[in-house]
């Protein structure tokens, strides 16, 4: 059995973790988490309403063994995204939040200066603090140094399903990361998730593929597979591809002379 | 931005596209020119939109209602968000020859107070309504200020989002009023084209140039969103709404923090008796409809109640992402409805209950809530 996740102390079952926007009903979304046996989902915050405890958004996400990671999309700053945390804690009973700041309302691409601030304010509130990134490994240390508990780099524009275009700096971020590297963003297809475990990421976060996909609840399961397999592969430690072709007569065999 | 790039606006790319320009690339366009504006879907130029809304674009409608579907789900998901508009007021200071509040139409005016205003929300709020949409006619600057201000902190404690659609303002009462909590505003231009005068011939609402230029003072003002369009029918529909991919394109470069929704609102005979020069049929709104998701995959595109049953039903799941229910275009219609004159006749009555039906038998979902009121406020608790 492959080895559990660790994110702020907190064990992991699954390293799959589900968006849960652009489903076509509730119902959907419910049967996709629990097809995709993920125990971590995100919500955003702007969907529901704080101060409505029985609110049908929360109601449906919230599942036996699935932990609420809410998140503050549609905020532009680190202030907004500080109240937005703490809106969410207030209601859903949780330090967990999943930081991501995007000004930009097209690509919904990170502002890392605002990233960062609120990072550090949050982490000092106690906040466990999952900042959605660039792959951008120098900025990934810094947010070690402010106090992320898990980093969250893009695989690809958000919603774009191009899989994983930032592969060479993930790897970086993956080699030289202390926190657990979820990687967030552009996953399109299982083989992607697959490829990205089988890349030493910690977990990856899924929404649109699973959530637009004709049958969400096949595509949910189809992913947990994959997210499995990546895993194990990673761990049974894959074989290297050979960069040059080994020379049949080899180029220190002189040493041998 | 320096300075003196902040002070431009779009004027100056208009100026740059004299509708006669505009009416020769439109009879120039080939069936070469759709397919390829058709190979890059959602990232496309107003050249690209002008061939996607040309007549030699017609024969691929069935094609391009793929394209739109597939890049909106893609896009914005299995989901429609939903908006009801809240009429404040049909008192105008104009005469728009169209509309159904001009000034010249001898029929008793009303302006909400605040218990009437209350009435109004507690009705909206019964039938789940979250994001409303201000309506009003046109004001004096000053009486607009002193009434949207109040009307605005009447209502906005009520909703997680509240837009308004009514006179182009001053950039600082855009300001003031966005770091109370406005989200979006809508300001279409109505027509492009040189005909404009003939259309508003009294009021404020003649300056062509303060409307044209209204979406640049929302920019800098920092509103989350902006809504542009052309009342379709007025002139010729095709040329208009090339102009207001031209007004989009500028606008997303230069405000970039700022989200852009289209409206497509369709002139139909008023009591007035306005009838539309150049009507525009059901299969060419679908094109022009298709054509904005194709050009641009991140638009806002809302379809108000103005369309029928039929057509909304079949529109919506192609690429429309913000739909109105049970809309009421008189003031005080919700409370009490047809005690007031309304701007124009609803022509689909289902509520939201009732389109959370339809939309859920299409496999999708009507959102009523995205977004949290507290975001964008001057002052954070």
């Amino acid at each position: 059995m492959s080895e559990p996740l660790i994110i702020a102390g907190r064990t992991f079952g699954s390293r799959l973790f589900l968006g849960t926007g652009k489903f076509g009903s509730s119902q959907l979304m419910a049967d996709a988490i629990a097809a995709s046996g993920s125990d971590l989902v995100t919500l955003a915050l702007k969907r529901f309403d704080p101060e409505n405890r029985s609110d049908d958004m929360v109601k449906q996400v919230s599942q036996p063994g699935v932990n609420l990671l809410p998140n503050t999309s549609g905020v532009r700053t680190a202030a907004e995204a500080v109240l937005a945390a703490k809106l969410a804690r207030q209601s859903l009973e949780t330090d967990w939040i999943k930081l991501e700041i995007h000004p930009d309302p097209r690509y919904l691409l990170p502002d890392h200066h605002e990233t960062l601030k609120a990072t550090e304010e949050l982490a000092k509130l106690g906040f466990v603090v999952l900042p959605y990134i660039n792959a951008d490994p120098v900025f990934c240390k810094s947010l070690e140094s402010a106090g992320a508990s898990a980093v969250m780099p893009l695989g690809a524009p958000i919603g774009s399903n191009q899989g994983l275009s930032t592969a060479s700096m993930l790897e970086i971020i993956i080699r030289e990361s202390n926190l657990p590297v979820v990687v967030d963003a552009g996953i399109g297809a299982p083989s992607q998730a697959a490829q990205a475990l089988e890349m030493g990421a910690d977990a990856v976060l899924v929404n649109t593929a699973i959530a637009v996909a004709e049958n969400p609840v096949q595509m949910a399961l189809a992913f947990k597979l994959a997210v499995q397999a990546g895993r194990l592969g990673f761990e049974a430690k894959l074989g290297q591809v050979r960069r040059a072709a080994v020379a049949s007569s080899p180029l220190t065999s002189f040493l041998e002379d | 931005m320096n300075q003196k790039q902040s002070l431009t606006s779009f004027a100056d790319t208009y100026d740059q596209h004299p509708w006669d320009d505009t009416a020769a690339l439109l009879a120039s366009i080939t069936k070469a020119d759709v397919q390829q504006a058709l190979s890059h879907p959602g990232v496309g130029t107003p050249k690209d939109f002008l061939a996607l809304i040309s007549p030699a674009a017609a024969p691929f409608l069935e094609e391009m209602a793929a394209i739109s579907q597939s890049l909106t789900r893609k896009r914005f998901g299995k989901t429609v968000q939903l908006y009801a508009p809240l009429y404040l007021s049909n008192e105008c200071i104009n005469s728009c020859s169209y509309c159904g509040f001009s000034k010249e139409i001898p029929l008793p005016r009303t302006r909400l107070n605040q218990a009437q205003v209350e009435a109004e929300i507690a009705v909206l709020k019964a039938m789940g309504v979250e994001h409303v949409l201000v309506v009003t006619g046109d004001f004096s600057e000053k009486q607009a200020r002193d009434y949207l201000t109040e009307a605005i902190s009447w209502i906005r404690p009520h909703f997680a989002q509240v837009s308004m659609e009514v006179q182009p303002l001053p950039e600082e009462d855009y300001h003031f009023l966005s770091q109370q909590g406005l989200h979006g505003v809508m300001c279409y231009q109505e027509t492009y084209g040189p005909r404009y005068p003939e259309f508003h011939k009294k009021g404020k609402k003649r300056d062509f140039r303060w409307r044209l230029e209204t979406p640049d003072r929302l920019g800098r003002a920092g509103v989350h969103k902006m809504g542009l369009g052309v009342l379709l029918g007025l002139d010729d529909w095709r040329l208009d709404s090339f102009y207001v991919a031209l007004h989009a394109s500028y606008l997303q470069k230069k405000y970039w923090k700022t989200r852009l929704s289209i409206s497509f609102p369709r002139l139909r005979p008023a009591k007035i008796g306005f009838s539309p020069d150049q009507p525009v049929t059901d299969r060419e709104l679908v094109q022009l409809i298709l054509a904005y998701r194709i050009f641009n995959e991140n638009f806002e595109l809302a379809l108000s109640t103005r369309e029928s049953p039929h057509f909304r039903n079949h529109m919506i799941p192609l690429g429309v992402t913000s739909i109105s229910a049970g809309s009421k275009t008189e003031p005080g219609g919700y409370a009490n409805p047809k005690a007031a004159l309304e701007q124009f006749e609803i022509n689909d009555e289902r509520s939201p209950k009732e389109m959370d039906q339809v939309l859920r038998s299409a496999g999708l979902e009507l959102v009523t809530r995205d977004w949290e009121p507290h975001f964008g406020l001057s002052s954070l608790p």
